[in-house]
């Protein structure tokens, strides 16, 4: 079986003013449909780097994205990304945000109504519905990235990118949004890649975690399979010799062997 | 020490109070209602007073100390009680028409806001175009930037040698004039508002593949939309400033060439009355576009 998504010996470097900086160096991976995979790393080490090249928003400079065997090299929707920061459109309603994505995806292939029902089905997934009308300067944060995850799995994408999605709000409303993202996942069954510096979150959510080594040129360090079975619960997993395992491996590499030496 | 203290004796005492207003304030809301409305339209009449009563005594002063010092005869300018009698008609009936160069202010101002109709719609329309390309575009902000840092500061009148050349006739002279005026705020604000649209807003057009014109119509005009009514509301201004300049020197009927011929025949009376109607006029449509801004800009602040 070849895989779904393959990242063939990626290089990238930015240059500016002249001088070349190495940001990712030999980056190989393969994920499989349905996987959940989090990358995690030190802030600055290239993985949010690493999710835009996924998205094609940015272009490698060796080796390639492979999805289905085929090479990706410019954004698309079956790529859809959840911002960090949103990202809605603030002078959209939040039903007018998910049916910009909808309208350009679905034109021609769901007649008017059927784009409605889909919008609508989208909206209530994430629990979004009863504010459809609402502008994103009138809810939550929470709410927002709500929206955001709506428009980006209203896009029926082949995987859904996750850019630290959860990293803006606070700790209740993101274990909050977490259940939701376990709850979609296990529903929906899609490919999710999330980048994350939380490691209780990458190990609650994730099938596998990608430990990226410090940049420049940061590799990956090691990858850990975290051995779960879903439906996961966060309360029982506290207790759990092997969620305590797989936290302790991922904190070892974080902070033991690959800890961030900050620039004096 | 004292702190802690406080703060408990804070706590204990906080639902006591709570339960014994709870039941008073039931019994005093219908009568609080009625009472509160009537304190409402005390308070909104005297907002309005603290804002027009001001300007009114200002102006009031102004009238007074203008009377005073030219009612003597032999004075330069007509004293106010002398441009009321002279110009009572003008002030009066803005929308009489006696002959064909004989009409009311109101309706030469009319024909002037045609001209500034057409000439600014025209400016609104090209300048919001070449600002989104040069906004957008490296090259082209390399390309025009310096030719407009230079043509903006040519005086609008300075145009009108070479558009009445170019034209052979008066107004469509007028309308460029107008154009060439408040073109340049209107580019120069555009292109500063779409190289300020947020990154973010790009990479959702990248992911959802939006082709030029849904990126120009869904992303660009929204997001830059309070620049644009930026370079809008200080073009509209200059427009203003240039057809009264530019109508002085074409004729025709716009309020630009009444004053002129009013200073030919020197009739000062109606050349003052004409400055007030100019005066309303260039403020209603500063407020008129700066109204429009605010409606269409409204939930675009980012949050």
């Amino acid at each position: 079986m070849h895989a779904y998504l393959k990242l063939d010996h990626i290089d990238k470097s930015f240059i500016r003013a002249g001088q070349t900086t190495e940001v990712l160096k030999d980056i190989s991976l393969t994920i499989d449909q349905g996987e959940y995979v989090s990358i995690i790393g030190h802030s600055g080490c290239g993985k949010s780097t690493l999710l835009n090249l996924i998205a094609g928003l940015t272009q490698v400079t060796a080796g390639a994205v492979l999805l289905e065997n085929r090479e990706v090299n410019a954004p698309g929707p079956e790529r859809a990304v959840v911002f960090q920061n949103h990202s809605l459109l603030p002078w959209l309603t939040v039903y007018e945000n998910v049916k910009l994505a909808v309208d350009k995806v679905f034109s021609g292939r769901k007649s008017r109504a059927e784009r409605h029902d889909w919008i609508m089905a989208n909206l209530d997934l994430v629990q979004m519905g009863h504010a459809k009308d609402k502008r994103p300067s009138e809810i939550s944060g929470g709410m927002k990235q709500r929206v955001g995850i709506a428009r980006a799995l209203a896009m029926e994408p082949k995987i859904l990118l996750l850019d630290e999605p959860f990293g803006a709000l606070d700790a209740l409303t993101r274990a909050h949004l977490q259940d939701s993202v376990m709850d979609i996942h296990a529903r929906l069954k899609n490919t999710m890649i999330m980048i994350t510096h939380d490691v209780d979150e990458a190990v609650l959510l994730s099938d596998r975690i990608v430990m990226m080594t410090n940049g420049p040129a940061a590799r990956i360090g090691e990858v850990l399979a975290v051995d779960l079975p879903r439906p996961r619960k966060r309360l029982d997993l506290v207790s759990d010799s092997r969620y305590i395992a797989a936290r302790e491996a991922v904190l070892r590499f974080l902070y033991e062997r690959h800890r961030l030496v900050e620039a004096a | 020490m004292a702190v802690p203290v406080q703060k408990t004796d804070n706590v204990t005492s906080l639902p006591s109070p709570k339960a014994n207003a709870k039941p008073a304030e039931v019994v005093a809301l219908p009568a609080r209602k009625s009472e509160g409305r009537s304190k409402r339209i005390v308070a909104r009449l005297k907002d309005i007073a603290a804002n027009t009563v001001p300007p009114l005594l200002v102006v009031g002063l102004i009238l007074v100390v203008w009377q005073i010092g030219f009612a003597r005869p032999g004075a330069s300018l007509p004293a106010p009680s002398v441009i009321w009698a002279e110009a009572k008609d003008l002030i009066l009936d803005p929308f009489f028409v006696m002959g064909p160069q004989d009409i009311g202010l109101g309706l030469r101002v009319l024909t002037s806001l045609e001209r500034v109709a057409v000439g600014f719609g025209l400016a609104a329309v090209v300048g919001v175009l070449l600002g989104a390309l040069v906004g957008q575009s490296v090259w082209a902000t390399r390309g025009l930037d310096p030719i407009f840092q230079v043509l903006r500061t040519v005086p609008p009148l300075a145009w009108l040698p070479i558009s009445l050349a170019a034209f052979r006739d008066a107004n469509p002279s007028a309308i460029f004039v107008i154009f060439i005026t408040a073109i340049w705020p209107i580019i120069i604000n555009t292109a500063v508002g779409i190289r300020n649209i947020p990154q973010d807003y790009r990479n959702v057009a990248e992911v959802l593949r939006l082709n030029t014109f849904e990126f120009f119509f869904k992303i660009m005009v929204p997001s830059a939309a309070p620049y644009i009514f930026t370079g809008l509301r200080i073009g509209i201004g200059l427009s203003w400033l240039a057809i009264v300049a530019a109508e002085m020197l074409t004729g025709g009927v716009g309020i630009g060439f009444f004053i002129w011929d009013a200073w030919n025949s020197s009739k000062l009376s109606d050349i003052i009355v004409a400055l007030l109607y100019i005066g309303v006029v260039g403020f209603a449509l500063d407020r008129l576009v700066a109204a429009i801004g605010s409606l269409v800009t409204r939930g675009t602040a980012a949050s």
